[in-house]
């Protein structure tokens, strides 16, 4: 691409997106919102996910044959 | 002259820490600028808002890892660089961008009046289609005109290699409008 070319795509890029206003301002104050997601935390486990993971555990440390096939098929 | 700065250096330090009232202080000052540089990205106030949220967010987790010596508001663009990257990876382009673009009225004529808006339209849609990485450097770069030194910094990439996306994005957009029958 020549730079001829090139400089004709940038003013074709440039008429159809037009530039952001210079200091444009969000519509509401969103403080209260980071707060709320700073009290959210992490995300949580489900009990239930927890409870497979034992499982699976478990199932390995008492039947260790098991674990090749249990790789097998993830 | 000299307390303000030592007034600014610890309120950073105090930050790192992980004092919730100075990371407001620095929400407060540096809200706006995040805004304005996500909105460059994604052109979707609402989305922008969202983002800002999250990337205020993701500083505040980070804030251990902050060094106040390197300054704030670079730090903070780099990562609202981030969250904008993931949002646009995460997004269907074609409908995102006509959304904002089809909606605005078009440009008036700059310099070339052979411009139509029906080109207008298919150069947004066109430029929607790129890989993200690309339509980031191009956008800051191209559209919104910023230096390529900052938005190498912000993409935490060298300028070489923002200029040789913006090259890429470039090269890729010109050959998909030549596919549409349109020659730039």
């Amino acid at each position: 691409m020549s730079t001829h070319d090139e400089e004709r795509v940038k003013e074709l890029l440039r008429q159809a997106l037009k530039p952001v206003e210079a200091a444009p301002e969000p519509s509401r104050d969103l403080w209260p919102a980071v707060l709320q997601r700073l009290g959210a935390g992490p995300v949580q486990v489900p009990w239930f996910d927890w409870a497979l993971l034992a499982g699976l555990v478990g199932l390995g440390a008492f039947f260790p044959a098991s674990i090749p096939v249990f790789l097998y098929y993830l | 002259m000299a307390s303000a700065v030592s007034g600014a250096m610890d309120r950073l330090n105090e930050f790192q820490q992980g004092s919730i009232d100075a990371f407001e202080t620095l929400f407060r000052l540096h809200q706006r600028a995040v805004y304005g540089w996500i909105l460059r990205i994604v052109r979707n106030p609402s989305a922008a808002e969202e983002l800002t949220v999250e990337t205020f967010w993701r500083i505040y987790r980070a804030h251990a890892r902050f060094r106040p010596e390197m300054g704030f508001e670079g730090w903070a663009r780099r990562i609202a660089t981030h969250a904008a990257l993931d949002w646009l990876r995460t997004k269907r382009p074609e409908s995102e961008l006509c959304q904002q673009i089809c909606a605005e009225p078009a440009a008036p004529a700059v310099s070339d009046p052979a411009v139509t808006a029906e080109i207008r339209r298919k150069t947004a849609l066109a430029f929607g289609r790129l890989p993200p990485k690309l339509r980031v450097a191009a956008t800051l770069a191209v559209v919104e005109e910023l230096p390529q030194k900052q938005v190498a910094e912000a993409m935490g990439i060298s300028v070489a290699a923002v200029k040789l996306r913006v090259f890429r994005a470039l090269r890729l957009l010109r050959k998909d409008l030549e596919g549409q029958g349109i020659r730039p």
